[in-house]
């Protein structure tokens, strides 16, 4: 039994990490912008299509044709906001959320057309032997998964403690008015921002694609876990997002394994109804989200 | 406007719509339109919610498929009548909304967003896994048309006329309510929650009393729906269904009761008028809803009320000189 709990844990760790990248992804947006971006889901479905034609059909090495993934899957999301999100008229957060649904079912249509309907696979990074840790298996790619997970963690840290462009972020996050007046251009900083959330979320779905299946629509779920992750660990805070992704990846196996798989999508979103019913600030939120 | 000339355009209006079956005798025409009728009652449950609570809900095909599924299940697998299991199923929407938005609607944000959303990816979940109640993937079939007496509505045309009367109806009450003194407290609550509770509204109840009174109409549109067509499945009731529903809303004008109808009737048959675009469809359905979005943010109703406005003023003010 003792085996079995750690082989949930630690198979909900690895789904966990890449539900808390999404979450990460979600939370950028979030701070530049207030608003909860949908595309995020298409950016996980790209980046694994990406680089399922980079690898597979131009024969780029896999570790080359990485990066290039994550960057071209950036380029997409900075002109997301740079062609829908920037020219919007209005700029209510609720108007600018369903932008970011009509250019999600965009995407989605564009992806089917380009890549059809069919789903594909993808090898993972190293290896398929599974590895032996403390009685249960772990297979090379959840490693990978974690130490990516882990890098991009420390460099985005890096990105808005130590660099010009993370500062001017952070600042335009704040307050949009007080950095403009000392010269940020905010519309930049919101661009920079998708950018980073467009590369976060192509590095998840090339992460999770080996473990799962590729299809035009396979970002839908874990996009959409990733956002309850983001709410469970307190929305808006990138540490509470990292523990809520974490927490549901766990949370999410240990309920499937022990209770019931037919329903283990149905879990991750019970844990956030309720989180929401009990404690909506998220486990990590110190009560901030003001009662009215 | 005031509340006398909406009474005037809902009886024009009702004219209209009593009329149309006299022009449009194919079935399938009938069809869509009962389906424009069922979603524009819904979208005028939800335009309360979104227009006066400011509150947006991304779970009421949940409510739509939880009317539904509890007049189904009622009917087909404990023999009920409709009429009552429609009445229970009203019943028993009412009471999960106000279990699943009184708390989130205590707090400030869109919290309610998430929990709707939530909401409706496990009831969707519950209607596939729980084959033996719910007939899972594959529906719920042989559920029995309403009946008044021995008037059973049984074919499209009568259907059409019971579904638009409760459109309508909802229509009429919504004008009603929005000039009561809930609909004064929710204009209140929209203008300045804050204002609005030093005043004495309680405002999360109100709140909380929106959302449960929007649930119920999805509700009503489900039970309709199913002794409508005699067969329910899942994915009528998928979260793309709640999306499409804010949609119209949007699209139509937040707040404007009449644009909401509008985009009831423009967005429910788009997906069968874009067919000719066959794999193209997706993406220029997506590209009509971003571009609306981006540079008519007011919506169809939004900018019909502004010109009325604008012409109104040019004739004021050609009167006066």
């Amino acid at each position: 039994m003792a085996d079995q709990l750690l082989q949930f844990v630690l198979s909900g760790l690895t789904t966990g990490s890449i539900y808390a990248l999404v979450a990460l992804g979600f939370c950028i947006i979030h701070n530049a912008t207030g608003i909860v971006n949908f595309t995020q889901v298409d950016f996980i479905t790209l980046g694994g299509m990406v680089m399922y034609t980079l690898f597979r059909q131009v024969g780029v090495q896999q570790w080359i044709a990485f990066p290039l993934a994550v960057a071209a899957v950036g380029v997409v999301g900075a002109m997301v906001q740079r062609l829908a999100i920037r020219p919007a008229r209005s700029k209510e957060v609720i108007h600018l959320i369903f932008i970011t649904i009509g250019i999600s079912i965009v995407l989605r249509g564009g992806i089917k057309q380009i890549w059809g309907k069919a789903s594909m696979a993808l090898p993972p990074l190293s290896g398929e032997e599974p590895l032996r840790f403390l009685g249960a298996t772990v297979l090379p790619q959840s490693i990978w998964i974690f130490l990516i997970s882990l890098a991009v963690v420390v460099a985005l840290h890096l990105f808005f403690t130590r660099t010009t462009t993370g500062k001017a972020m952070r600042a335009t996050a704040s307050n949009p008015r007080a950095a403009s007046l000392m010269g940020i251009d905010s519309n930049k900083m919101v661009m920079v921002s998708f950018l980073l959330s467009g590369a976060i979320g192509a590095v998840a779905g090339i992460l999770i694609v080996p473990i799962t299946t590729l299809a035009y629509d396979v970002g839908i779920m874990i996009g959409l876990k990733g956002f309850a992750g983001a709410i469970l660990g307190g929305y808006g805070s990138f540490f509470g997002a990292i523990v809520g992704g974490l927490c549901l990846g766990v949370l999410e196996s240990l309920g499937a394994g022990i209770v019931s798989s037919d329903y283990k999508d149905a879990i991750a979103f019970v844990i956030l109804i309720m989180v929401l019913f009990f404690k909506p600030s998220g486990i990590l939120g110190k009560g901030e989200s003001t009662r009215v | 406007m005031a509340r006398r000339i909406q009474l005037m355009i809902l009886g024009l209006v009702a004219l209209l719509v009593a009329a149309i079956p006299l022009m449009v005798t194919n079935p399938y025409y009938l069809n869509v339109l009962n389906i424009v009728g069922l979603n524009s009652l819904i979208v005028v449950g939800l335009n309360l919610l979104i227009g006066y609570a400011g509150q947006i809900s991304l779970g009421h095909a949940a409510f739509y498929g939880l009317g539904a599924y509890t007049s189904g299940i009622l009917t087909v697998t404990y023999g009920w009548s409709p009429w009552l299991a429609l009445g229970a199923s009203l019943l028993f929407s009412g009471i999960v909304a106000y279990i699943v938005g009184r708390p989130t609607l205590k707090l400030k944000g869109h919290y309610l967003v998430m929990a709707t959303l939530g909401f409706n990816v496990v009831l969707n979940i519950v209607m596939v896994r729980w084959e033996e109640m719910t007939g899972g993937p594959s529906g719920l079939a042989g559920i029995p048309p309403l009946r008044i007496f021995s008037f059973s509505f049984d074919t499209d045309l009568k259907n059409y006329y019971l579904i638009w009367f409760f459109a309508l109806a909802a229509v009429g009450a919504s004008i009603n309510l929005v000039d009561s003194r809930v609909g004064r407290a929710l204009k209140a609550i929209h203008g300045s929650e804050l204002a609005a509770n030093t005043l004495g509204v309680n405002t999360s109840l109100y709140k909380a009393v929106v959302f449960v009174i929007s649930a119920v109409t999805a509700s009503l549109a489900g039970s309709l729906y199913a002794h409508y067509l005699g067969f329910i499945s899942p994915r009528t009731f998928d979260i793309f269904f709640s999306i499409e529903l804010v949609t119209m809303v949007i699209v139509g004008g937040m707040g404007n009761l009449w644009g909401n109808i509008f985009g009831a009737a423009f967005l429910t048959p788009l997906p069968q008028v874009l067919h000719f675009l066959e794999e193209y469809k997706d993406i220029v359905y997506g590209a009509i809803l971003a571009l609306m979005l981006m540079f008519v943010p007011e919506g169809i109703g939004g900018v019909i009320s502004k010109a009325y406005t604008r012409r109104k003023m040019r004739n004021l003010l050609s009167e006066e000189t």
